[in-house]
């Protein structure tokens, strides 16, 4: 700190003492009254998305967040895609396996085998592969309308419920584009099965 | 319907450029204007705690005098405040201390704009340190890069000494820029959905009675910033891939346009202090240009998607799906990965490690040239320098003394845009060899072969271009990588912007050369050309043989 003074000139022989003094206020002004100000204004606006946007059953009871997937090992639910951190969401992220990683097809073809081995009626190639892929977050809520319906035969199997009633079910939880737009149609498995669950009971 | 929303997105972008340019123009011009009603009690009020009274105009030297000693403060305080978190209040989930090396890394990365996460937001980070550091220095970093582009831009285009005085720029950059619009994103964001607390993790009985753990905090605050000011930290591990960060296409659209207006309406702001609005939009055409390339590559190569994947005999046809979200599927995620590795944001909304050779290879080339609208500042300032550059190369040609803006370029502003462009391949390319000679340095790589290299490359150029994106598979939070990176975001930072502010300085003493007939024009359509020109042959003639080894190679040999 010695060379400031220095190469300062009496004019600006404040510089110093300046960058102390801003740097402190920012550090007040931004890292402390600006995230408080902004929980503040959120909770009393949007409380329930400021908390987690969180989802209760037809009894009441909070089941998880609908932004945030589950996974789910019953096969007479909907299944969501792979998640290397099965679906803990006290972390994040999933096993960055590189295109031409040998663990990517290891994972990959053991996916697609249990897959078959619990879906004998549909054949692989309508298999779409966000179902047997990891998400990015390793908490993906959603899956494809395609890969909702393609589960319905099985589900079908185990609970009983028709395959009409279950394809009326994925089409009232089918989310459409952003402003009709933007994103991809997507399904939100917690919500599909929460209802499905419901059905069921 | 995918190329559509990406032809929306650009559209509105461009539609924002004008407004925004002029706005910040407003800021920075320091003529009294409408905004001062505004902002000016709580600006006068600032300027009085922090003994700033005269405001008095700096030459570069002292500018950059400034910032960097700002700087320096700013990273002994977090360094503390990381250290000792811990100890301190509004740790709910009852964190510990941070690792020497990996605190040296944490602060150095968000000092630098960077925001390379060697930890993970959940686990690594109380809420103090959430705020106090991490959303602090996004503000404080961002203000200070585009404090410096302002002086440079000025410097570029005034005469006489002083480049401005860094303490107001850095103070409206916060208060007239920063402050108010990242508290509107904000709030539109928590709108969406996206969670802001204080309250601990979340623990939930799941539909099917398992208990899961949700972490969560004060999000939508950080996410406003870390966009805005191009910072790209994400407050969880997989960052705005993370449905509380991105929860919807909505949020991802209103994201990738927080990250990128500022740094596109930057050159129309040039093209004010100019007093020449075409040479602005020349710059934003150079830019624009390379832009669309790079996207239409990430799209095509997404889309097409994994050939291994795609022979396996499932239904493929949606595209590369591997460390992506469902909900923005292939348009949104190349779209934010395009602009991520354009704006060095380095957030990422799906994972880059996953992704196929040639769309990995596009935020590769887009950091190693650093110039396609650039971060916080820097863009504009690199991309002036290849103006220069190539106003130079023209003029030589030609036999002509060169001229950019009425002013003779010379030897020494030549010597020191050497210098700035030389320092980029050199800090990528020196350690990412020393990487591969060591065992430190290979023992990270988690993808053999081919992708290995990228992995390593990507690390150290998002780390010189001050981005901040990783190919995540990497195992990098080791000393050898938290202090090579450490320097090389240092280095990446500061010596071109010192350098440049020099140029600056030294363009803004020389005498105007009156304009005449034989003046070499330098904003219509064939500089924009020469200036993409200039870019691809000096990142080619740097970088080609390094992409050649990761990305390419891979691409040629993935069956």
């Amino acid at each position: 700190m010695d060379d400031l003074s220095k190469t300062s000139s009496p004019k600006d022989s404040s510089l110093l003492s300046v960058s102390i003094r801003i740097s402190i206020l920012f550090m007040i002004i931004c890292g402390i009254i600006y995230p408080l100000a902004s929980t503040g204004a959120a909770q009393l606006l949007f409380p329930s998305h400021a908390n987690g946007s969180l989802l209760k059953d037809s009894s009441g009871q909070i089941v998880g967040s609908e932004l945030i997937g589950q996974s789910f090992e019953d096969p007479s639910l909907f299944q969501g895609r792979v998640s290397s951190i099965a679906y803990n969401a006290a972390a994040s992220g999933s096993n960055n396996y590189g295109p031409s990683n040998p663990a990517l097809m290891e994972r990959t073809e053991a996916s697609i085998k249990e897959w078959k081995a619990n879906n004998p009626d549909v054949s692989i190639d309508r298999l779409p592969i966000d179902l047997v892929t990891n998400s990015g977050s390793g908490l993906d809520p959603h899956i494809t309308v395609q890969a909702a319906n393609i589960q319905i035969p099985r589900i079908s199997k185990l609970t009983g419920l028709s395959s009409a009633v279950l394809q009326d079910l994925v089409k009232e939880h089918t989310e459409g584009r952003d402003l009709a737009i933007f994103g991809e149609e997507r399904v939100n498995v917690l919500m599909l099965n929460t209802a499905l669950a419901a059905l069921h009971k | 319907m995918d190329i559509l929303q990406l032809v929306i997105v650009i559209a509105v972008l461009i539609l924002l450029v004008k407004p925004l340019g002029t706005y910040v123009y407003q800021v920075f011009a320091n003529e009294p204007s409408r905004l001062d009603r505004l902002y000016g009690g709580t600006e006068r009020l600032i300027f009085r705690m922090i003994g700033l009274k005269q405001r008095a105009g700096m030459s570069w030297k002292v500018y950059a005098l400034s910032f960097v000693a700002t700087n320096i403060i700013l990273v002994v305080l977090s360094y503390i405040i990381l250290s000792l978190q811990f100890a301190l209040p509004l740790n709910p989930n009852a964190i510990g201390g941070m690792e020497p090396t990996l605190t040296f890394n944490t602060v150095i990365s968000f000092m630098t704009n960077t925001n390379l996460q060697h930890y993970s937001g959940e686990s690594s980070l109380s809420y103090l340190s959430q705020m106090a550091v991490i959303m602090m220095m996004m503000f404080t970093s961002a203000a200070t890069g585009f404090s410096v582009a302002i002086a440079f831009i000025r410097g570029v285009t005034g005469k006489g000494k002083s480049v401005g005085n860094f303490f107001e720029d850095f103070v409206k950059a916060n208060t007239r820029i920063f402050l108010p619009v990242s508290f509107v994103i904000m709030l539109v964001l928590v709108a969406l959905q996206v969670p802001q607390t204080l309250d601990p993790t979340l623990t939930v009985k799941t539909l099917e009675g398992a208990v899961q753990q949700i972490a969560i905090g004060p999000v939508a605050s950080l996410e406003a910033i870390k966009h805005l000011g191009t910072n790209g930290g994400g407050f969880f591990g997989a960052n705005s891939a993370h449905p509380f960060e991105n929860p919807s296409p909505l949020t991802n659209v209103i994201e990738i346009l927080s990250m990128w207006a500022l740094p596109a309406a930057l050159p129309y702001t040039f093209g004010l202090f100019a007093k020449n609005k075409k040479q602005g939009w020349v710059i934003f055409s150079a830019m624009m240009c390379l832009f669309l390339v790079f996207l239409t590559v990430a799209f095509a190569s997404e889309k097409v998607g994994n050939p291994a994947m795609n022979a396996l005999g499932i239904d493929a046809a949606q595209g590369s799906m591997e460390g992506k979200e469902v909900r923005f599927g292939i348009a949104q995620s190349a779209l934010f990965t395009t602009v991520t590795a354009a704006a060095t944001t380095g957030s990422v909304n799906n994972m880059h490690d996953t992704l196929t050779p040639l769309g990995g290879m596009v935020p590769l080339a887009e950091m190693m040239l650093n110039v396609v609208f650039g971060g916080k500042g820097v863009g504009i300032i690199n991309m002036l320098m290849y103006a220069i550059l190539a106003v130079f190369i023209c003029g030589l040609m030609v036999g002509r003394t060169p001229e950019f803006l009425q002013r003779k370029i010379e030897p020494r502003e030549m010597k020191l845009i050497a210098i700035a462009i030389l320092t980029h391949p050199i800090i990528i390319l020196i350690p990412t060899a020393i990487a591969f000679m060591t065992d430190a340095g290979q023992g990270a790589i988690s993808n053999a072969g081919y992708h290995g290299i990228s992995q390593v490359l990507y690390e150290f150029t998002s780390s010189a271009a001050n981005n901040g994106s990783g190919f995540e598979g990497l195992s990098d939070n080791t000393p050898f990588w938290n202090i090579s990176t450490g320097l090389v975001m240092l280095l990446g930072r500061y010596v071109s912007m010192i350098v440049m502010l020099a140029v600056a300085g030294s363009l803004m003493e020389k005498q105007p050369v009156p304009e005449t007939l034989g003046t070499f024009r330098t904003d219509n359509k064939l500089f924009t050309v020469l200036l993409i020109g200039t870019v691809l042959l000096i990142g080619a003639l740097t970088f080609l043989p390094t992409v050649v080894l990761g990305p390419v190679a891979e691409y040629l040999t993935l069956r």
